[in-house]
């Protein structure tokens, strides 16, 4: 079975970014720029299914900038087999991103499809489910656990109240969750093989997908601060302070 | 046109989180139906009908929609959204499971966790894990949001309205429910509760963590939660988990123990009324964000803190 991995490139977790002064965006010039982190847990995910020999195949799949190259080399390094960039400088929206990602899949086939829960860019949490939506596949979001059986999945996701375990037939998508793997630094000598794996660029208009945005973007502002308060030096004045001041005990 | 409001709930008990988006929702439109899809989920319904502002209860009853599985809740979402031009819901768990699948089934984009209405199309939702503002209109004739609950006051009971019985569509298929673990405990639930206190990796163990954060949880009242670090290493369950990709909570009182106050943490609590923080680092982050510190081992200070309450 062959295992689909999408991956993006964002501002590394470790980035504190910062918002432009005209409030027209964040200021990417120059940042630090790495596999989003729920993807990498993805593509351990997929490997992992790989060596255990319950997949045939670690395709990994990006929609960027043509630098989203090195996103994908990432991936490869980690152990992905090939992979695809579908170039554009545009922003493009989840929706555009499981629209393409679908014609991916219809040529790809794959019999799984593990997709990061979000990207730590825009937070929106979408395109897993959407991509999902758009196959007429099963979904298994926010998953902490992947166990494959004869064309289906049993798959354990992080709820609200703990954890539930749902079965979904394959062909799927999976949202990976925290909690589902710790992901392997690449060694030397796969981040040079990795050099050496194929990767197939396609340019994201001819796939003759609309990826124009449907969410306008007025404004980009710093978020309200918080003013630190004081320090206490006991729990007694802890106390008489959350007691008088603040009247929440 | 209408709204839709799909209603978070276990069938017997509305969540909290649903009467807070009925808030953001009264501030895009005023003729709201909430949705209550479950199995023998009439209870949930009646709690539904008495919140102020909503105008229809709808109630789908069917075995495929007891577990929220997505696949038949977007089928049944999708049956009736000709009728309305906005669908919402809290982002809860359940809720980012199954909107964006019914966005894309629609064919529109979704804005996700909003914090603020600015107008019945435009609004404020956080980017980079809440360290910027986006302020975002969308484009499409109907529209999918999800709301960050602890971002809106709850809606009052305060009305009584006609519970409508809606057929549920045929279900997919697709999925199956093999089996919840739900923690249960008498303690109130993390997102609604009016005091939350925390742990961070310093507690070293779950023993622990249930040791020394456990009684003053008790004699507060008061929901727990946890810090990421303390949930990866196993020290509490990933349902504690505060934080940009855990839960948001914005209580009247959060006490962070042993939190150095990572980006990501402060996100899901920076909203608090009032923050305090123990710790036994002085430069912890957590510090610019509280309005009390006590820089001091967790260890000493809590079980002298139970005592004094």
């Amino acid at each position: 079975m062959k295992v689909l991995v999408p991956v993006k490139r964002v501002v590394d977790f470790n980035v504190k970014i910062r918002v432009k002064p005209d409030n027209s965006g964040v200021d990417l010039a120059n940042v630090k720029m790495a596999i989003n982190p729920f993807d990498e847990i993805s593509v351990e995910a997929a490997v992992r299914l790989k060596e255990a020999g319950q997949a045939t195949e670690v395709v990994a799949v990006s929609i960027g900038p043509a630098k989203a190259e090195e996103t994908l080399r990432s991936a490869l390094a980690m152990g992905a087999d090939r992979a695809i960039l579908i170039e554009t400088d545009d922003t493009v929206e989840p929706l555009a991103v499981a629209k393409i990602l679908k014609c991916v899949a219809d040529t790809e086939k794959p019999g799984l499809i593990i997709v990061g829960k979000q990207a730590i860019d825009d937070d929106s949490n979408q395109t897993g489910q959407m991509l999902a939506a758009l196959l007429g596949w099963a979904q298994a979001t926010f998953a902490s656990k992947i166990e494959l059986g004869d064309q289906k999945a049993a798959v354990t996701r992080e709820v609200d109240g703990g954890l539930q375990t749902i079965e979904v037939k394959l062909p799927a998508v999976v949202t990976t969750d925290l909690r589902l793997n710790e992901p392997r630094y690449a060694s030397l000598p796969n981040i040079m093989k990795a050099k050496k794996k194929p990767i197939e660029k396609r340019i994201a208009a001819d796939l003759g997908v609309a990826t124009a945005p449907r969410l306008k973007v007025l404004k980009t502002e710093e978020p309200a601060t918080r003013k630190a308060g004081i320090k206490v030096t006991s729990v007694g004045e802890l106390i008489e302070k959350l007691r008088s001041e603040a009247g929440v005990l | 046109m209408a709204i839709l409001l799909l209603a978070e709930h276990d069938n017997r008990t509305l969540s909290d989180q649903t009467a807070r988006a009925l808030t953001a929702a009264r501030e895009i439109g005023s003729e709201i139906h909430v949705l209550v899809a479950g199995k023998d989920a009439n209870a949930a319904a009646g709690e539904a009908a008495k919140l102020a502002g909503v105008s229809k209860v709808l109630l789908a009853d069917s075995d495929a929609l007891a577990n929220n599985l997505a696949e038949p809740l977007a089928a049944l979402i999708v049956s009736i959204a000709g009728g309305y031009d906005t669908i919402i819901a809290a982002a809860t768990a359940s809720a980012k499971n199954v909107m964006p699948r019914v966005a894309a089934l629609l064919d529109v984009a979704q804005v996700s966790e909003i914090i603020a209405v600015v107008s019945p199309d435009t609004f404020k939702r956080p980017i980079y894990a809440g360290n910027a503002i986006q302020t975002v209109q969308t484009t499409d004739a109907k529209k999918v949001i999800t709301v960050r609950a602890a971002a809106f006051q709850p809606s009052d009971a305060g009305g009584s309205v006609a519970i409508e019985a809606v057929q549920a569509a045929a279900d997919p298929g697709l999925s199956s429910f093999v089996k919840d673990a739900i923690s249960s405990s008498d303690r109130p639930e993390l997102t609604s509760a009016k005091i939350v206190i925390s742990g961070g990796r310093a507690l070293g163990s779950s023993e622990k963590f249930k040791e020394v954060i456990l009684p003053v949880a008790e004699k507060l009242g008061a929901a727990v939660g946890a810090s990421r670090a303390a949930v990866d290493a196993g020290y509490a369950p990933n349902d504690w988990q505060v934080g940009q990709t855990g839960k948001v909570v914005a209580p009247q009182l959060y006490i962070a123990c042993g939190i150095s106050g990572a980006i990501q943490h402060l996100a899901g609590m920076k909203d608090s009324k009032f923050i305090v923080a123990i710790n036994k680092d002085a430069d912890a982050p957590i510090f610019q964000v509280a309005d009390y510190g006590l820089v001091a081992d967790l260890f000493d200070v809590l079980p002298e803190f139970e005592k004094a309450l």
